[in-house]
């Protein structure tokens, strides 16, 4: 019975893992960045979330709507500042310039939070069953976090602007000489991840306590799970999330608890060297 | 695709490394610019430099930040009134010099070691924390700088040898024993514990020490588990707690991770007769959990409800020095608008120790001082203050702690109570908890 009840901690919180490596992937399969300043966008997210409810007194769900939209701007603006000079140049100088843009962000969040930890007040109760207690803002979250898998599924099957994504993480020497316009979906593929990462950091915000430098935790983690998931692939990111919040609820009952980021990195390199596409696949 | 993975590796190794040194925020500047004139001549007034490092960022940012405030409150106290006298007829006023440590250990020994060296502090107060104040020990030890160490409670560092560092807070072995006295009283047949606590060496050691103390007590320890300094998800080990069934839950860390692990507690709606966590109750800010902060009970180093009086000194037949416990929390509440917690006492207290052994010694002469608290045996607003000078030099021997339970006060808002010592109580343990 306590097994069932970490296991269903454990997946509630890996769908918000997922689309916290969605944001990652998406980056990665599109555009073969890798974004370091994929955590510190998170941990705005998160602030954004609580300066949002404390400030205007709103449901942080309806500050979430708001966060997420400022991350999707937020990430065309990253894009078309810092990383569109450097979008053909090495992968080096490409995660130079995410690590520059996480510097800028930790620097300046640090001047204005500080690193002192903060919390959203806020509850929607809990249901109990038997000895499984699940908090309903873990509940909303989960929810959230397959709408939000949902929508993007959507639009990069059904949507016109989601096929050229395909189209230019496919190829994007191909996409080009078809007449999509290379650089418009590259920033729109950077808006999408950075607002991915801001609505898995907002919907973390609604339960944990975080600071400044609480996204560098997620980012690991969704390293490891767009490892897992296969590296460009969104939905192999929301399976790997369930799989890693799977293993984190279930570790603890065996071992002691600190060695859950062990066993964590440990599947990492097993998958980097026996399946370095992933589990599900990566994008070819 | 191959080559591209060892590229991805490679960059993601790039990327720890980057981040591990990422995190580090660049030294803060000091706090102030006052310079030394450590002490020999025979000026009519000199200025001694106080060196310390706190954390501005980091962790322990609560607790540290009150700690340097209470430090503040008497270094502007004793300077307003000239100072301290010595010997000579001299008068000596205090400034403070001090960095941010960002609550890691690892910056500690470079900072102190520049206090010393570049800023010419004449004399040390310990860094927040037990690893930080145990990393700064060795240094003002090779240094032969006295150093005063508040906001940390740990034993070992006092059986190293040390002959300069002494210890203002009861130690950690004395952390948490006293909570099981309470509970045993109120509750004879709870004997199943669960010990779960941060992964520092204050709340290991406190840890530590409860458990042998405990199962010298006949308890049993049903489950016994470190966590990590920064986790924010619980619920794994809440789950463990659950499925050990103890009847109470002792451990916890620091502030950050104890109102976490007390929220969580509250919201997995977990049964438990007595909770008990270091470090965070006893704060003020704990109280904004609200329901959740509600029986929840904490060693305190000091309480503003303490007793501690000139009386009681003179019935102990030892000396009262310095402000009433009134005094103080009024000083404290008109300078930084908040009632004071332990580390800011402990932090007044600490500078108020120095100062005491400076104006009995008569002399800023770092061996006289020494000699002086090393045979120091006093009552103040903080507690009684007396240090081990034989096999754990500098060790803390006086002081006792207080523990505190939140409890329904008023319009249910919580109130803190004094449960323990049976001397101090206003008002009785409640158990269960909730």
């Amino acid at each position: 019975m306590n097994l069932l009840a970490s296991l269903v901690d454990g997946l509630l919180i890996g769908f918000v893992y997922g689309i916290a490596a969605m944001g990652l992937t998406l980056i990665w399969g599109v555009m073969n960045v890798i974004n370091l300043a994929h955590g510190p966008l998170i941990a705005l997210g998160m602030f954004g979330v609580y300066l949002i409810t404390t400030a205007l007194g709103v449901n942080p769900y309806i500050a979430l709507i708001l966060v997420a939209l400022v991350g999707l701007a937020s990430g065309v603006l990253i894009y078309a500042v810092a990383i569109q000079r450097v979008i053909n140049a090495p992968h080096l100088s490409t995660l130079l310039a995410t690590f520059a843009i996480n510097m800028i962000i930790i620097g300046l969040g640090t001047k204005v939070f500080s690193t002192s930890p903060y919390t959203i007040d806020f509850s929607l109760g809990s249901i109990s069953i038997g000895p499984i207690t699940i908090l309903g803002t873990r509940l909303v979250a989960a929810l959230a976090a397959v709408i939000v898998t949902g929508s993007l599924y959507l639009f990069l099957y059904r949507t016109r602007p989601g096929k050229y994504v395909r189209a230019v993480a496919n190829n994007r020497a191909a996409a080009e000489l078809m007449g999509i316009p290379s650089s418009r979906i590259l920033a729109l593929s950077f808006g999408i991840g950075t607002l991915l990462a801001a609505t898995a950091g907002g919907l973390i915000a609604t339960f944990f306590p975080f600071t400044i430098l609480a996204g560098g935790a997620y980012e690991l983690k969704s390293f490891v799970i767009g490892v897992l998931g296969g590296l460009g692939n969104p939905l192999g990111a929301l399976a790997g999330g369930l799989v890693l919040g799977m293993l984190e609820g279930v570790i603890p009952a065996f071992l002691p608890n600190t060695w859950v980021p062990v066993l964590e990195f440990l599947l990492f390199v097993l998958i980097l060297l026996v399946r370095p596409s992933g589990l599900f696949g990566a994008k070819r | 695709m191959k080559r591209r993975f060892a590229v991805l590796i490679s960059m993601l190794m790039a990327v720890g490394l980057l981040a591990a040194c990422g995190t580090q925020a660049p030294a803060s500047a000091p706090t102030s610019a006052g310079n030394a004139a450590p002490g020999t001549g025979a000026a009519s007034s000199k200025t001694v430099t106080i060196g310390f490092s706190a954390s501005l960022t980091g962790a322990s940012n609560v607790e540290s930040t009150r700690q340097k405030n209470g430090l503040q409150l008497w270094m502007d106290q004793v300077n307003a009134r000239g100072g301290v006298a010595l010997a000579d007829g001299s008068k000596v006023t205090f400034t403070a010099k001090s960095y941010d440590d960002e609550s890691n250990k690892d910056r500690v020994q470079e900072l102190y070691a520049r206090l010393i060296n570049d800023d010419k502090a004449d004399f040390l107060i310990s860094p927040y924390g037990s690893g930080p104040t145990d990393a700064a020990a060795v240094i003002a030890e090779q240094y032969g700088k006295i150093m005063i160490t508040t906001g940390a409670a740990s034993d070992s560092t006092y059986s190293k040898g040390y002959t300069l560092v002494y210890q203002m807070y009861t130690p950690a072995s004395r952390y948490l024993t006293g909570a099981l006295d309470a509970l045993a009283q109120a509750k004879p047949d709870a004997k199943k514990l669960a010990v779960v606590h941060e992964n520092d060496k204050f709340s290991t050691d406190v840890s530590n020490a409860l458990k042998s103390y405990a199962e010298g007590k006949g308890y049993q320890i049903v489950l016994f588990e470190g966590y990590d300094t920064s986790t924010t998800d619980f619920g794994p080990i809440i789950n463990k707690i659950q499925q050990a069934q103890p009847d109470a839950i002792l451990g916890g860390g620091h502030f950050q991770d104890g109102t976490t692990l007390s929220k969580q507690l509250y919201e997995k709606k977990l049964s438990t007769q007595f909770l008990a966590l270091l470090v965070a109750p006893p704060e003020p800010k704990f109280a904004e959990l609200g329901a959740a902060a509600l029986g929840v009970v904490g060693p305190s180093q000091w309480e503003p409800a303490a007793t501690y009086n000139a009386d009681a000194a003179k019935s102990a037949g030892i000396e009262w020095y310095g402000p009433t416990v009134a005094e103080f929390v009024k000083a404290y509440k008109d300078a930084y608008g908040e009632e004071p917690s332990y580390h800011a006492a402990g932090g007044y207290a600490a500078g108020m120790i120095l100062g005491k052994a400076l104006e009995q010694a008569g002399t800023l002469d770092t061996p006289k001082v020494k000699a002086t608290l090393d045979g120091l045996d006093l009552l103040n607003f903080f507690g009684h203050i007396k240090f081990n000078t034989s096999n754990a030099h500098g060790l803390q021997i006086g002081h006792d702690m207080v523990y505190i339970q939140w409890q329904r006060g008023d319009g249910d808002k919580p109130t803190k109570q004094i449960i323990w010592p049976a001397a101090a109580t206003t008002a009785k343990l409640t158990i269960p908890l909730r």
